[in-house]
């Protein structure tokens, strides 16, 4: 369904943009309907930025993106069936406005014909589907909701449409541990729905819950993707393992892999050069072997 | 024993009243410890870390007394405290990024704190504690803007120990970082308490799992109070206090998915800390809570060193 | 702060609309009451005064150097002009320099602020020029040589001057502030829901500036006032009628502090004070309104 072809993103840097930056490089990778892809990465690595673009928030160097074979295009058309939810719930919200005014937005731009009462009956049944109780968060300012809540809102804001996508960017990074887990399985129930989510994080342990597939960025490219057990399970690529190492466990200590080292065909290998290391697993380098462990 | 917190409140002031921030907190710690502070946002644990260095403005200490190495520290007294800080108890913000004058350099600034602190640089232990830390001794000729967020952390982190302080103060120093960077931050941590560059250390920190890497101890808190405080290994392996357990198994850790294992969060929020209800503050979100409960759980040490304050423990 | 927690507010009949919702607590906030009341006030002396006097204060009378007694309120002038009536009347041409000023100002450095700071890029650039430039524009000078060349001498082509080149500062703060708010997450979220530019900009950033360029505004007003007093103080004001502004040159002009004339100079330097404080005291009460978390505490 939603489809990235060789997207690239460039930035000009420097007094007169004599410099340029490229924030993602080639990445290609596609969500299918009724599946969470999940899309890790460390500070800049250029998975918010792949959201930006899917979403429309900033524009496309090279490559394409497209949902249903269409391309991003920003506007009414294009936001009834692909929405986002983001990081910081507060700052989704206009704080001088109430929280339900998100709902009120998508009324008027895609449902003016709608009669007030049968929308309030809409909205009423899509809280309660994202399990809220509407008479506690309709009609508040966003100050007097608690952040799970607000994230709620959003993903019940975006359910108000026909959606078929939904880019939710490292929506739970600023939710307390007891709340957080019950957002992810909200996600995982829209995949249920038939909707294709693309879960952007930077968390492995919260990917890996959550994802069909996985992929893993790096510096603006792909280095290694695939089925999450796959991933997770037999990781390749140097930079997969060193990540995974880092992952604070609970029940085991930290183990050491080793440093990071240049995967020298990587280095050199155009950009989007994948290998099959098995089936439902690429790796952004052909010669395993040669690179450190 | 190097810190006796005993009984300790603290209440922030608002318009609509005193919220209880921190409502009656006993710990101690011993010589060389690490403990890790953990709990959700909102569970005091930011206050405790603010109130044994720095209270701001709204804070008020209601009661209770904080003993270093003997001595009392006079938290409710800005002035006084002074002559502790940096000396005696030293913190490492949140945000380092922020914490450094952006004009200055490195070292300068290092030296203009020491001046001000009456106290003179000792190049020679800089540079060894630098490499501690594995950041190069040209960081000294740079700006702050030129260091990334990890070697900005670990030069505060270098810079707030320099005079030694008794007891360290980290409050979610990790939590503003990557992955890869925040485990070598985190061992950081560890090589300048093995050094005995601090005596002892408070981490505070939302993240249950990395503080088991760090803490030898962990102190769980939630809604101002004590839930429970125990060896690290003990938290994680055999938790005893609800709350705790609930926490821990809202936890996704890698290879938990969610086709195989359906994790909970738990239901319902934190108590309004303005109005606090009476009892157990766990009570309306505890699966096992019964009519005991009504009475408020003194903190009882069930195993050696293991605290927990739950009537059903 | 993690430490304190949200607490539901109780309000559970607040009024439907945001609108009413703000009308609602601007009638109970003491400060926006009592600032409005008094700018009020002087606009309804200014605006009405002049139906009950003779006069435009600018005759001379027989009674000159008077403190203020039943017949003459505000006492006369070296000249026998009764002050108060030319208080009235500046307040007049005060209110009208200060409306028209910092209203076109307003607009100015709104279009330019909000349009350099939502687009950005070479847009922002461009007007950034454009705004640096008329910033640097010495403005006494050019209206020295206008007014040498041009000869314009009444209100409002003193208050379009004023207007036209007081709007910088005031553009690049909104601008500022814009920034800032164009990154937030809400503007997004407004853009997915299907807004354009102009609906972001009017429907999202205005109104969490608003009390912001309410200040803008009152600063603009203020500024206008000043600006006119000092070009009145020069000889550079309106010929026809009278201001505060010119109220002051004259009681300078004539000495008024040294004979111990109080009552010349105090009347139009308090109306200026009264005027643009007012103002200020309505501002700080109007950002209660708008911000809901204010208001609460």
């Amino acid at each position: 369904m939603l489809k990235l072809d060789n997207v690239t993103k460039v930035y000009k840097v420097g007094a007169f943009g004599g410099k340029v930056f490229a924030a993602v490089d080639g990445v290609s990778f596609d969500v299918q309907a009724g599946e969470v892809v999940s899309l890790i990465g460390e500070s800049g690595s250029g998975k918010s930025t792949i959201g930006k673009m899917i979403l429309g928030l900033a524009s496309i160097t090279g490559g394409s993106i497209t949902v249903d074979g269409v391309p991003v295009k920003p506007g009414k058309d294009y936001y009834r069936h692909v929405q986002g939810v983001f990081q910081d719930p507060f700052s989704c919200y206009n704080p001088v406005f109430k929280a339900d005014r998100v709902f009120r937005m998508i009324k008027e731009a895609y449902y003016p014909q709608v009669g007030e009462k049968e929308w309030d009956e809409r909205v009423r049944s899509t809280v309660r589907d994202v399990r809220l109780d509407p008479d506690q968060v309709l009609g508040r300012y966003p100050h007097q909701l608690s952040g799970g809540q607000l994230q709620r809102l959003l993903i019940a804001r975006a359910l108000l449409l026909d959606l078929k996508l939904l880019v939710a960017d490292e929506i739970t990074s600023m939710l307390d541990a007891s709340t957080r887990i019950d957002v992810l399985n909200l996600l995982a129930e829209l995949k249920e729905r038939g909707l294709g989510v693309l879960y952007v994080t930077h968390d492995l342990s919260l990917g890996n819950y959550l994802a069909e597939r996985t992929v893993v960025l790096r510096r603006g490219t792909v280095v290694e993707m695939g089925v999450t057990g796959k991933v997770f399970g037999n990781p390749l690529h140097p930079y997969t393992r060193q990540l995974l190492s880092a992952v604070p466990r609970l029940h085991s200590p930290w183990e050491d892999a080793a440093p990071m080292q240049t995967c020298h065909y990587h280095e050199n290998a155009a950009s989007g050069a994948m290998f099959e290391a098995e089936p439902g697993h690429l790796v952004a380098c052909a010669q395993l072997d040669a690179c450190p462990q | 024993m190097s810190l006796q917190v005993d009984d300790l409140r603290v209440y922030y002031r608002t318009l609509k009243g005193d919220v209880k921030a921190l409502d009656g907190v006993s710990f101690s710690m011993e010589d060389g410890e690490i403990l890790g502070l953990a709990g959700e946002s909102g569970c005091g644990k930011t206050t405790l870390g603010k109130s044994l260095i720095r209270m701001d403005g709204r804070m008020r200490h209601i009661g209770g007394t904080v003993e270093l190495d003997g001595r009392e520290l006079p938290i409710g007294d800005d002035r006084r405290m002074n002559d502790f800080r940096f000396r005696e108890v030293s913190l490492i913000p949140q945000y380092s990024m922020s914490a450094m004058n952006p004009t200055r350099k490195i070292g300068r600034m290092v030296r203009e704190l020491l001046r001000s602190r009456g106290a003179t640089l000792d190049l020679d232990e800089l540079e060894s504690r630098l490499s501690l830390v594995e950041l190069p001794h040209a960081v000294l000729d740079r700006y702050p803007i030129e260091l990334s967020g990890g070697m900005k952390q670990r030069m505060v982190m270098v810079i707030s120990t320099l005079l030694d302080p008794s007891l360290l103060i980290a409050d979610e120093v990790t939590s503003a970082l990557d992955v890869s960077t925040q485990k070598a931050v985190a061992r950081a941590l560890i090589g300048f308490r093995d050094a005995g560059f601090v005596k002892s250390m408070i981490f505070v920190t939302h993240d249950l799992a990395l503080t088991s890497h760090i803490a030898d101890t962990i102190m769980v808190m939630y809604a101002g109070k004590l839930a429970e405080k125990a060896p690290a290994t003990a938290i994680v392996k055999k938790p005893r206090h609800p709350y705790t357990k609930l926490l821990l198994d809202s936890l996704p850790e890698v290879g938990v998915r969610y086709t195989d294992k359906r994790l909970a969060g738990i239901a319902g929020s934190p108590p309004s800390l303005l109005d606090p209800p009476a009892g157990c503050r766990f009570r309306d979100r505890c699966p096992i809570a019964g009519e005991e409960c009504a009475q408020e759980p003194p903190m009882a040490e069930i195993e050696p060193n293991h605290f927990v304050a739950c009537w059903k423990a | 702060m993690t430490a304190l927690q949200e607490v539901p507010a109780q309000d559970a009949a607040a009024p439907a609309g945001v609108r009413r919702e703000a009308l609602y607590f601007a009638l109970r906030n003491g400060k926006l009451l009592t600032g409005f009341g008094i700018v009020l006030a002087l606009l309804l002396l200014g605006l009405l005064g002049p139906l009950f006097l003779s006069g435009t204060g600018s005759e001379y009378g027989t009674q000159p150097m008077q403190p203020p007694s039943a017949e003459h309120w505000f006492g006369t002038t070296t000249f026998g002009q009764d002050v108060f009536t030319q208080f009235v009347y500046g307040l007049r041409t005060t209110f009208v320099v200060g409306a028209l000023g910092g209203g076109i100002a307003a607009v100015i450095a709104m279009l330019v602020g909000f349009v350099a700071g939502y687009r950005g890029g070479l847009v922002d650039e461009i007007l950034n020029m454009f705004t640096n430039i008329v910033l640097v524009i010495p403005t006494l000078a050019v209206l020295l040589i206008i007014n040498a060349y041009l000869g314009v001498r009444s209100v409002g082509a003193q208050a379009l001057f004023i207007g036209l080149t007081s709007w910088p500062w005031a553009a690049r703060a909104i601008r500022a502030q814009t920034f800032s708010l164009r990154t937030r997450d809400f503007v997004d979220l407004a853009r997915l829901s299907g807004a354009n530019t102009w609906k972001v900009i009017t429907r999202e950033i205005a109104p969490n500036m608003s009390s912001y360029l309410f200040m803008t505004f009152i600063l603009l007003f203020g500024g206008s006032v000043l600006i006119a007093s000092s070009l009145d103080f020069i000889g550079l004001g309106p010929t026809e009628g009278t201001s505060l502004g010119l109220m002051l040159q004259n009681a300078n002009q004539w000495s008024a502090m040294q004979l111990g004339m109080w009552w010349w100079f105090i009347p139009p330097g308090a109306g200026i004070t009264a005027i643009v404080g007012s103002l200020y005291v309505a501002n700080v009460g109007l950002d209660e309104v708008f911000n809901p978390k204010l208001r609460e505490t």
